[in-house]
């Protein structure tokens, strides 16, 4: 093998000391440090709290939480109506003895679950969780049912629907009257 | 006759078949213990960390992926860009795993003649970092930007339509990566498989050399001297990880539902899966009674049996095989080991449960967002 370079640390060369003259003075040191310090953390806090804030917008486009979807009977009994999937949120479903309102959020992670009207389920296409028409969930991973939005009739007979309130079925709200309307 | 080839293919791939078949094959390829070890050599596994045997897998791997893409199906997933790096993917496992194998058994050859290892340097041989180490890196890095620049300029990543979320894509599939957390998603509640889980992986995987002090084998490559330790590790890695996004990349299609590669995605193919709670097993197939209102009476069964599992398996195994670790490790570095061994196991046992018997939920406690 070729001889190699031998590098500079390893020959041992005693370092200089400063001389008192060079270095700082400890008390005016750790002054400074103290300052530095101070404004690091008020800079950092600053920032983080501007990025807290930044979390909750002055004004939300959404659409309003609670809103009117028509008369009972333009909905057909059997039918899972997705015509307000895309911009509500939502499936209307009337079966023989009334209305409901089932989230399209998979209860599991999230997913918005596709109606597969020949096989009669919704079925998620993300962990492949699948829901029955009244929203329990039988297949997949999702651990409970779809939720339900609050339902009920207008003055001039227009069905409301109200996302702010919800009903879980493992925590037995479903029988609660505006859970399903009556029609 | 290629029809035929393919649907056995097709067959082979649904994952409770492959899955099996790989845990059978796995201790013989990787041998846990010295009889392993004799059958390992007595049906020559030990020739595919060969040059011959690399090259073996090297053609087996690209006559698959060659006939994939002369198939309509297979060779529409083989095509995506998005998959592109999961074939890179195959490849390059099998690649550094051939590596680490054949180096490993070249040095135990060399250790049980007396020799030193491959790696050995007499101590007065030295490379030095500058310039030496660092031009080689300087070298590879700029050979990957290449690489990467061609790709993306070669492959564009496709561009979809904006997100919309009352739209999932069917399947929704998360990056090539993350193929192995979905596909875990599917047997578990999101908070065990999305944060529980990956949590304990990557702390596992940080404490294993404060839980694994045995100072065999660190600095060259070796089998025989850690072949238990190696086998844990590559079952976690090989099998868990890069077989389920394998899985999650070719075997998963619309409605999350199982697909051989050679088999058309039809969105409509109807898999009945209901799942039973293990407590419904309990209380209403077996008891005959209906569910009991408390759930945690409701649960018991499975509260009890995951007791059990994690709190009598650790100490069956010290009184039983695993006696000379306990004596080794002490007692906490052994329950941890144990303790995260197990966890690892109850993948592969919650896929069977729900494979054989659909079960959803061995501990199922919506109320209180609880579920195992
Ligand atoms: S998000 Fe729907 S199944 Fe996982």
């Amino acid at each position: 093998m070729s001889e190699k370079p031998i590098p500079r640390a390893a020959l041992n060369t005693p370092q200089d000391e400063l001389s008192p003259a060079e270095s700082v003075k400890r008390k005016g040191f750790i002054s400074w440090l103290v300052v530095g310090w101070v404004a690091f953390a008020s800079a950092t806090g600053t920032f983080l709290a501007m990025i807290v804030r930044f979390l909750f917008p002055n004004v939300l486009f959404e659409p309003p939480q609670s809103f009117k979807i028509g008369f009972p009977d333009d909905f057909q009994i059997g039918v899972v109506d997705e015509r307000f999937k895309a911009l509500r949120g939502i499936w209307v479903i009337r079966d023989s003895e009334g209305i409901y309102v089932l989230s399209t959020v998979c209860t599991h992670l999230g997913c918005t679950p596709n109606w597969l009207r020949t096989e009669g389920k919704f079925k998620c296409p993300c962990h492949g969780s699948g829901f029955r028409k009244s929203g329990i969930n039988f297949e997949g991973p999702a651990p409970r049912p779809l939720e339900r939005y609050r339902i009920v009739l207008a003055e001039n007979g227009q069905i409301i629907v109200d996302k702010s309130i919800k009903f879980q079925q493992e925590k037995g709200q479903w029988s609660h009257p505006e859970a399903f309307l009556k029609v | 006759m290629l029809d035929w080839l393919k649907s056995v293919v097709d067959f082979i791939s649904t994952p409770s078949i492959s899955l099996t078949l790989i845990l059978l094959m796995f201790p013989f390829v990787f041998p846990p213990t010295a009889w392993f070890e004799t059958w390992h050599r007595r049906l020559g596994l030990h020739n595919l960390w060969t040059n011959r045997g690399g090259l073996v897998m090297f053609s087996v791997i690209t006559l698959i992926f060659v006939w994939g893409f002369t198939d309509v199906n297979f060779s529409k997933i083989l095509g995506k860009p998005d998959n592109v790096p999961i074939m890179i993917l195959i490849y390059s496992v099998f690649f550094f795993l051939w590596l680490a194998m054949k180096s490993a058994y070249e040095n135990d050859a060399h250790i049980a003649a007396g020799e030193p290892v491959q790696e050995y340097y007499p101590p007065e041989d030295k490379v030095l970092v500058w310039p030496d180490l660092v031009y080689i890196e300087l070298i590879a890095l700029i050979l990957m930007m290449v690489f990467l620049l061609v790709w993306s300029i070669g492959l564009p990543a496709p561009l979809e339509e904006p997100a919309n979320p009352s739209l999932s894509p069917n399947p929704a599939k998360a990056p090539w990566y993350f193929l192995g957390l979905q596909e875990m998603l599917v047997y578990f509640d999101p908070w065990l498989a999305g944060v529980v889980f990956p949590s304990l992986i990557i702390v596992g995987l940080m404490a294993i050399p404060y839980l694994d002090s045995d100072r065999k084998g660190s600095g060259y490559y070796s089998f025989a001297g850690r072949r238990t330790a190696v086998f844990v590790f590559l079952f976690g890695w090989l099998v868990l990880w890069v077989f389920l996004i394998v899985v999650g990349t070719f075997f998963r299609g619309p409605n999350w539902n199982f697909f051989g590669p050679f088999e058309e995605w039809s969105v409509t193919k109807v898999v009945p899966l209901i799942n039973i709670n293990l407590s419904e097993y309990v209380w209403v197939k077996l008891l005959r009674v209906g569910l009991p209102a408390n759930p945690l009476v409701r649960e018991s069964v499975g509260i009890i049996m995951l007791v059990l599992y994690f709190g009598l398996t650790p100490v069956m195994l010290a009184r039983g095989k695993l006696r000379p670790l306990l004596d080794k490790l002490g007692s906490i570095r052994y329950s941890l080991i144990i303790f995260l061994a197990l966890a690892m196991v109850l993948l592969p046992i919650k896929m069977y449960l729900r494979w054989t018997l659909n079960l959803h939920y061995i501990i199922s406690i919506p109320e209180a967002f609880f579920n195992i």
